[in-house]
């Protein structure tokens, strides 16, 4: 088959499940711009008051509900922090991406940080023990942290190879209640991956087990300064 | 329609065998009733769970009111993103479509994330046929395909099994697919999810091309969606180099705000989470992420045909959660595999004879393999009126088929007696006078025999209505009550 034969062929197939379609709706006024009623959303923009601390103490409820290790420190503890959670895992190789601020990682002790420079390959990420990432967003009623790919969060790759993940998410900046609210502020042209909680499946009687084939430890650090006394 | 389920037996006949399969029954007894009760409490914590559901189906039918502008919107964002956009009529076109990119970047193997609408073609099967070796990368997917069975289940394909007879499974075909199942394989979930993963990981290591269906098609962006849990999702969509995605014309939804509606209830109808584990979003192709070659190949295959009934269009709501399945009574006593489709349960009831036509006593049985009792339409997160389109099924397939003799004699003698009032009341009068010569079952050896084997014939009254009502005397009701209500209660 010619080049033009398969372009013809592909023409055809288009323009005839295009005319079903058109058979099929007959009703719908042509040339129309359709849009959606916004009155037909009748639904709660967030189920959570509107008050931070509430709001990022459900989401470290939700996340720790779903199996993710959750970690609040300051400003001033997250390097500590990160390092603490490598030596704890026994980590001798972690992986970051390019993006990620410099500064966190100045506590680590024992464990060889990988910076990406987008030519590691999926084998060798797989000899690596953990990756350490910022986020884009993270949502309270659901538990999910977002990666948007962002200069702190690399490839989406590098997030899935590794056996643990270690998230990092600034309240309140970074936090949102709800997922009305959650999605004007991601942009879908870039690539996205939705986190709640490390890989699972219920794929055995119904029944929910973690840990497949994404990261079976994740760790969230949800940074926040403490309130102001006095 | 696959030729997988091709020459299967009706829903009756198959239903019959399995429900006499009771280490099947206990299986999904167990699994359905598992998820049922975590269900209905992830529901609950939305209080506007009528909402989200009502705002979900007028999303998805103003979708489809206008699924031609949104595909051609679909299709320049998808374009203009780097994708290539392929249209397949049915399933032959799709399979040609997928087989012809597969070859076209050398390889022979495949790693495929789990799609019912690469199920529903036979593509693993059509596939195969061009020498190009396909594997599912779900664990329930991973079980039917070493098991060499059928999807049982929507969500989780392989429910028919359970954790001893997945052991099984695992430690005698895992060889002869790859790496083998470790020595000592015990059937806790957690040392089979670990068998699968690493089954699976050298697959996923060197795979350059993925093939994968979506939940969400975003018409204004082009971007396409896919919820999992496993993490095998993401390994499909993030590692191979080509990446094809094979998605029926009515997963589009407008705009990228609209997923906040079906995030929140999918998840939460499907496996009872507040969210799935992972969400995987791309357009098109990224620079130096993920893929480099991505097509998507929109997938016709009888959609169209269910797109032109009004009432039965709104089957193309589904965002396959299989909430529909898990509590139906029905389903769980039957099994999936009874519906001879991808399509199991109450869905697939609606989904399959549309989808296929009724031609088949197969497809033809489906829209009877239900007691409309409405639990499927009331769990639905897209509120698919379920009964209502089973009903109009039936009667499609009655008006299409001549039916027994022996209902066409006697809906024909009934017909005339109806519209002869004379006739009637002599007919009505005859009954009432011979109503204790009647019997209480219809009298064997003729076919009409099968109704009464559960059901009684109903008792004629001592007098008719209309002989009461020309009678009566002032104030009386039937049964010599007075006519007023008792208002003392």
């Amino acid at each position: 088959m010619t080049a033009a034969d398969k372009a013809s062929a592909a023409g055809s197939s288009r323009e005839q499940v295009l005319g079903r379609i058109r058979a099929a709706i007959g009703d719908a006024p042509a040339g129309e711009v359709p849009r959606l009623d916004p009155a037909l959303r009748t639904y709660r923009d967030t189920h959570v008051p509107d008050d931070p601390a509430v709001v990022l103490d459900l989401l470290a409820e939700n996340l720790a509900d779903y199996r993710a290790g959750v970690h609040r420190c300051t400003p001033e503890d997250l390097a500590a922090t990160i390092a603490r959670l490598l030596a704890e895992r026994g980590a001798r190789a972690a992986v970051t991406p390019p993006g990620l601020p410099r500064p966190w990682l100045g506590a680590i002790a024992g464990t060889e940080v990988i910076d990406d420079d987008g030519t590691l390959t999926a084998q060798r990420l797989d000899a690596v023990d953990s990756v350490i990432t910022g986020c884009a967003l993270a949502v309270a009623e659901t538990g999910t942290v977002v990666l948007d790919a962002g200069p702190d969060q690399g490839r989406r790759v590098l997030s899935l190879v590794p056996d643990h993940h270690i998230c990092v998410v600034h309240a309140p900046e970074q936090v949102v209640s709800s997922l009305p609210r959650a999605l004007p502020r991601l942009d879908p042209r870039r690539p996205m991956t939705w986190i709640s909680g490390p890989s699972a499946t219920s794929d055995i009687e119904l029944d929910r087990v973690e840990g497949v084939h994404g990261p079976r430890t994740l760790d969230v650090i949800l940074v926040s300064s403490p309130p102001r006394s006095g | 329609m696959s030729s997988t389920y091709l020459g299967l037996p009706s829903f009756p006949v198959a239903a019959a065998e399995s429900t006499r399969d009771e280490q099947l029954r206990a299986n999904l007894r167990h699994a359905t009733h598992t998820i049922r009760a975590k269900r209905a409490t992830a529901i609950s914590e939305l209080t506007d769970w009528p909402e989200l559901r009502a705002a979900g189906a007028a999303i998805k039918d103003h979708t489809l009111a206008h699924l031609d502008h949104y595909l051609l919107q679909l299709e320049a964002a998808v374009t203009a993103a780097g994708g290539t956009v392929h249209w397949a009529v049915d399933a032959d076109d799709a399979n040609r479509i997928v087989a012809g990119l597969v070859k076209a970047t050398g390889e022979t193997e495949v790693v495929k994330v789990k799609s019912m609408a690469t199920q529903e073609i036979g593509l693993n099967e059509a596939l195969a046929a061009e020498g190009i070796h396909a594997y599912e990368t779900d664990l329930a997917e991973l079980i039917v395909q070493l098991g060499d069975d059928r999807p049982s289940h929507i969500l989780v394909p392989a429910i028919h099994k359970n954790r001893h007879q997945i052991r099984d499974i695992f430690s005698r075909q895992m060889a002869a697919w790859g790496r083998p199942a470790p020595d000592n394989l015990t059937d806790t979930p957690a040392d089979l999810a670990e068998a699968a993963r690493l089954h699976l990981r050298e697959k996923f290591l060197r795979a350059k091309v993925a093939i994968s269906g979506a939940n969400f098609m975003i018409a204004e962006t082009g971007t396409l969606v896919v919820l999992e849990s496993e993490g095998n999702g993401r390994m499909c969509l993030t590692l191979p180099e080509t990446l094809i995605s094979v998605v029926g014309i009515e997963k589009l939804i407008p705009t990228w705000q609209d997923l906040e509606v079906f995030l929140q209830t999918l998840p939460r109808s499907s496996t009872a989470e507040r969210m799935n584990p992972y969400t995987t979003t791309w357009t098109g192709t990224t620079d130096g992420d993920g893929p480099t070659d991505f097509h998507l190949v929109l997938l016709d295959n009888g959609r169209t045909d269910t797109l032109a009934d009004s009432l039965g269009r709104q089957a193309l709501r589904c965002i396959r959660c299989s909430a529909c399945l898990n509590v139906c009574p029905v389903y769980e006593r039957a099994g999936g595999h009874a519906y001879g489709s991808p399509y199991p349960g109450p869905i697939g009831a609606i989904l399959t004879p549309q989808l296929r036509g009724t031609t088949t006593e197969l497809d033809a049985s489906l829209p009877y393999a239900s007691t409309l009792c409405g639990a499927c339409y009331d769990v639905c997160p897209v509120a698919i009126d379920i009964p209502d389109i089973l009903v109009h099924l039936r009667e499609r397939i009655t008006e299409q088929r001549r039916g027994h003799a022996l209902e066409r004699a006697v809906m024909k003698a009934a017909t005339w007696v109806l519209d002869h009032p004379s006739a009637y009341a002599l007919a009505r009068q005859t009954a009432t006078r011979t109503r204790h010569l009647h019997p209480t079952e219809l009298p064997a050896p003729t076919p009409a025999k099968a109704w009464s084997n559960a059901r009684d014939l109903p008792r004629f009254p001592g007098r008719s209505f209309r002989t009461w009502w020309k009678d009566r005397p002032a104030g009386e009701a039937p049964h010599g009550r007075p006519a007023r209500e008792d208002t003392t209660r």
